[in-house]
């Protein structure tokens, strides 16, 4: 099995995604680069943060019109599990294949400091192997991370179940303190906090097992390790 | 054929809060004074130089890109332009 991580000009967080999928997890992770085509056979598609494009017009947006994208799309048509943490997530959104938009912080400032995620859907790719209302101590970084969907979509968010995270408290003004959601058939999942930042001891003090079941799960979904 | 410079402004629909926007009225230029301004709303300005048939045509054709692009987010963003010839 193999997962894609995508890599756009200002990923600043492939490396770590990399770093935990293989050495952490025993998956067989590789870098594309945008410009390139996925393979067919890809198992699972990652898209880390960072600040593509410099976030120049708006965080995501630049990066969603990337050549890779086109097959991302094609993958998740198919039911391939595809994960976007912080920019990831912003790409995804703005690409299409998850709903709403993530504007900036009510703050305006840049946000880099740890909170708590509570689990609300534990039925997608990188959910499985955790408990509903599993609370998730784990780091945000980013400016733009203020999830909004208007009144009717976030009904039918509610509805389909693909509110994935919510901050456990109030963080920066994201509709129904939402910090992750999926789309309609649950196999892609996009979310502002860092897993790959928490999934291990030596650099989460609070308790790196939820953060790491995330990854757990996907080793679940995907079946064999390497 | 001649040249225009349409410049679109992108702004948050009226339904959006604009953080940036309140900021600059509370913490600005409410400031103990100028009690007569009510709102400001922040935005973005991009200026597209074009070559067109003329003003209508230029518009659209950046309209249409913008669109296509979605250079402002139709969900949240809402898009005014103005066209003047250079």
């Amino acid at each position: 099995m193999k997962v894609g991580v995508i890599v756009f000009p200002g990923s600043n967080c492939d490396r770590d995604m990399h770093h935990v999928l293989t050495d952490v997890f025993d998956l067989n992770a590789e870098f594309f680069w945008h410009e390139k085509n996925l393979p067919e056979n890809i198992d699972a598609v990652v898209l880390p943060g960072g600040f593509s494009y410099g976030d120049r017009l708006r965080a995501g947006v630049i990066a969603a019109h990337s050549p890779i994208i086109s097959d991302v799309k094609k993958l998740a048509e198919k039911g391939i599990p595809v994960l976007g943490v912080c920019n990831g997530f912003q790409i995804l959104v703005e690409s299409g294949l998850l709903p709403g938009v993530l504007l900036k912080n009510e703050s305006l400032n840049f946000m880099c400091e740890w909170t708590n995620l509570i689990v609300k859907n534990n039925k997608t790719p990188f959910t499985n192997k955790l408990e509903l209302n599993q609370k998730i101590p784990i780091p945000i970084a980013n400016g733009e991370g203020r999830y909004f969907v208007d009144d009717k979509t976030l009904e039918q968010l509610e509805k389909n179940n693909q509110i994935v995270f919510s901050y456990e408290n109030k963080v920066n003004g994201s509709v129904s303190q939402i910090a992750g959601v999926c789309n309609s058939d649950g196999n892609v999942v996009g979310m502002m906090p860092h897993p790959e930042r928490a999934a291990e001891k030596e650099i989460n003090q609070i308790d790196h097992k939820p953060s790491s079941l995330i990854f757990e799960s996907l080793v679940e979904t995907v079946g064999m390790k390497k | 054929m001649p040249d225009f410079q349409v410049s679109i402004v992108i702004e948050n629909k009226p339904g959006i809060s604009d953080p940036e926007g309140d900021t600059i009225l509370n913490d600005l230029v409410l400031k103990g004074k100028n009690k007569n301004i009510s709102k400001i709303r922040s935005g973005t300005i991009l200026k597209f130089s074009i070559t067109e048939n003329d003003e209508n045509a230029a518009k659209d054709e950046v309209l249409k890109i913008c669109d296509e692009l979605r250079i402002y987010n139709p969900l949240v963003s809402k898009v005014t332009a103005t066209v003047e010839k250079i």
